[in-house]
């Protein structure tokens, strides 16, 4: 066991030492980061913020994983995300209970999400095609569902989900958590992460293999569909508004790169859930650190994509050895030439 | 349902207004963007208001975001022989051929909102918008009035980088703080003018000003943004209004129902009634023919609480934004 985990720490290694360098960076430019307290019982620093604030992309991340392991891509998380939030939202204020609201929400990112299966599953188009079309259309839905408008509302319950807190964590971070745990346990504890590794590699192959590759995107689309679902519950909740315009904005772009970043291919096949979570506290802790680091805006950006672009090099470099850039890069050799003249 | 309520009124003003739609004695073509914004709906619904009111025939085309849609709008209305065209231009190059077919026709067009780059400026009779920097201003001097010479820490909530209302109101807010050197700007960062922003970056502040202990006040280029900072500050175990002074711009409803709650403390208003001005100078060309100034500009009105917030929330609620 402490063999297993010495490997995964091994592997995990570049990640957590970004980790490590931004919370560092983090803290030089604010020396508070790491303060905490207790406020009107909830924990309340920095450092819960990186949490908090990342727990939609982590929950996105989740389900981004599933998808791009099986050597698909879903884009319409976000605009799923604004649905879910207009359906919570507009149901709320029309006086359905607390638990039809939620089912009807995440009902809706199941939907989209099979549909998105639908067509890349069974019709076989490709997934980045596929799932553009339910970004582009899927706001649109959600400004119809909300009219326009930003619908503010007030119910207790559903505002839980965004700034309530249980043991002195904030609720948005315990649904991480669990929304992890327990895709992790369905994954590993069955053959459902090996089917879906497999269907990334070679679908063909696995599907002469006996996988049923069809219901296994249905399902893995669904199950991405409903984590968008639950961000986008947890993101209107927070500003207690579903916002069709602005929820869940870029954000799928912001799950790819956390999936990336935790050294998933987008070429499919071997995956980890776990390290895409920590790509998305990596994505979080740095935009947390450009916040209070007193830059001004207009560096936000340029910020952002030199940090990236340091951790993937790092990632790459740790691969493949340092050396490696060094070396020519392969030529040809005779015996292809030959068979192409 | 509120789609049913809303036919069943648009029948109902049809009705009544019909005697006076076919005396009108002016018609006016309006190429709206679309409703991109509740501001935008908002100024489509106070059009009519306005058009109503004063007894003139407006027919709106809603352009759904793109050019060539107000393009095909305007000879539309050039066809139909209206007796003006009101113009809320997408972007601010490319119009110069399709309003040079407008002044063939005689037919003078009116902007609303905003302005078009052109090297014939008889191309259009005069515009109608809102000065960004004068709003920034006026939110400036209203807190160099409130802290009356006290110290004052402010914590700004920056709109998109680059787009041309936060730059302008930025600029016009430090125009305004400038004479009073007890107020100084201590950060800055966008909010990308929505409430999720808004929150999180008003949490960092928070965590960097010594947990919202040396801000004293937050300036928002919108009040969305500030209805989302609003929220970080309750979170902070702090009192918005009153431990740190709101002020923020547009006057959405929802500012109203923070400033009736003492959550806010003022707002500039972003009239959505730009039709109005354009009706009274068209008036006055087709009565005097004396054309107006090139620009007329809209009221930046200063809300605060004393205004009774929960008045003027219930007045702009209905009106889609």
């Amino acid at each position: 066991m402490s063999r297993m985990l010495m490997a995964g720490l091994t592997r995990a290694a570049p990640q957590l030492i970004c980790l490590a360098v931004i919370l560092l960076l983090n803290w030089l430019a604010f020396p508070g980061f790491f303060d905490m307290r207790i406020q009107d019982g909830r924990i309340f620093g920095s450092v819960v913020d990186v949490l908090n604030r990342g727990a939609p992309v982590v929950i996105l991340a989740v389900g981004m994983t599933a998808v791009i392991a099986s050597k698909g891509v879903d884009l319409s998380v976000g605009a799923v995300m604004a649905m879910a939030g207009a359906v919570a939202a507009t149901m709320t204020v029309a006086g359905y209970p607390l638990l039809v609201v939620l089912l009807a929400a995440l009902g809706t990112g199941v939907l989209c999400g099979l549909w998105n299966g639908l067509l890349v599953g069974f019709f076989d188009l490709q997934p980045i095609v596929a799932t553009l079309i339910l970004m582009v259309a899927g706001r649109g839905i959600a400004q119809l569902i909300t009219e326009g408008t930003i619908v503010t509302f007030i119910d207790p319950g559903l505002i839980f989900f965004g700034t309530g807190s249980f043991f002195w964590i904030p609720m948005p971070v315990i649904l991480a958590v669990l929304v992890t745990a327990m895709a992790v346990l369905l994954v590993r504890r069955t053959a459902l992460g090996l089917l879906i590794e497999s269907l990334g590699v070679n679908r063909s192959a696995s599907s002469y293999a006996g996988v049923n590759s069809r219901l296994l995107l249905l399902l893995i689309y669904a199950f991405c569909g409903l984590c968008a679902a639950l961000a986008g519950i947890i993101v209107s909740a927070d500003i207690r508004g579903a916002d069709a315009n602005n929820a869940g904005l870029w954000l799928e772009l912001d799950a790819i790169l956390a999936v990336v970043i935790g050294g998933t291919s987008l070429l499919g096949g071997r995956f980890s859930i776990v390290m895409s979570v920590l790509g998305a506290i990596i994505i979080q802790a740095m935009n947390t650190g450009i916040l209070i680091s007193g830059f001004p805006p207009e560096y936000n950006l340029i910020l952002k994509a030199g940090v990236i672009i340091m951790i993937l090099l790092a990632q790459s470099l740790s691969r493949t050895g340092f050396l490696h850039v060094l070396r020519p890069a392969p030529t040809q050799t005779a015996e292809a030439k030959v068979k192409r003249a | 349902m509120t789609f049913m309520k809303r036919i069943l009124l648009g029948t109902a003003a049809a009705a009544a207004f019909a005697g006076t739609a076919a005396a009108a004695d002016l018609t006016v073509g309006f190429s709206q963007i679309g409703s991109e914004s509740g501001w935008r709906a908002a100024e489509t619904s106070v059009s009519k208001l306005e058009a109503e009111k004063r007894g003139i025939d407006l027919k709106i085309a809603d352009a759904q975001q793109k050019q060539e849609n107000q393009i095909k709008a305007i000879r539309g209305f050039v066809a139909q022989g209206v007796d003006a065209i009101f113009l809320a231009p997408v972007v601010a190059t490319g119009w110069d051929t399709v309003l040079e077919e407008a002044k063939d026709a005689e037919i003078p067009v009116i902007l609303l909102d905003r302005t078009i780059e052109t090297s014939d400026d008889s191309l259009y009779l005069t515009a109608v918008t809102s000065d960004t920097v004068h709003e920034g201003k006026v939110a400036g001097d209203w807190l160099v009035k409130t802290v009356a010479g006290k110290p004052c820490n402010v914590v700004e909530l920056q709109g998109t980088v680059g787009s041309s209302p936060a730059i302008n109101r930025k600029k016009g807010f430090e125009d305004g703080i400038a004479s009073a050197s007890n107020i100084k700007i201590t950060r800055s960062q966008t909010g990308d003018f929505t409430r999720a922003k808004g929150k999180e970056v008003m949490e960092g502040f928070l965590k960097a000003e010594g947990g919202g202990k040396d801000i004293c006040a937050l300036y928002a280029h919108n009040d969305d943004m500030a209805v989302g900072a609003i929220q970080a500050i309750k979170e902070a175990g702090l009192k918005p209004g009153t431990d740190i002074l709101v002020v923020s711009i547009d006057a959405v409803p929802d500012i109203f129902k923070a400033m009736a709650d003492g959550e806010a403390n003022a707002t500039v208003e972003l009239t959505p009634n730009m039709a109005g001005p354009a009706f009274d100078a068209l008036k006055a060309f087709k009565d005097s023919g004396k054309a107006p100034e090139k620009w007329i500009q809209t009221e930046s009105k200063l809300y605060t609480q004393a205004d009774d917030p929960m008045k003027v929330y219930e007045e702009k609620k209905g009106l889609g934004y």
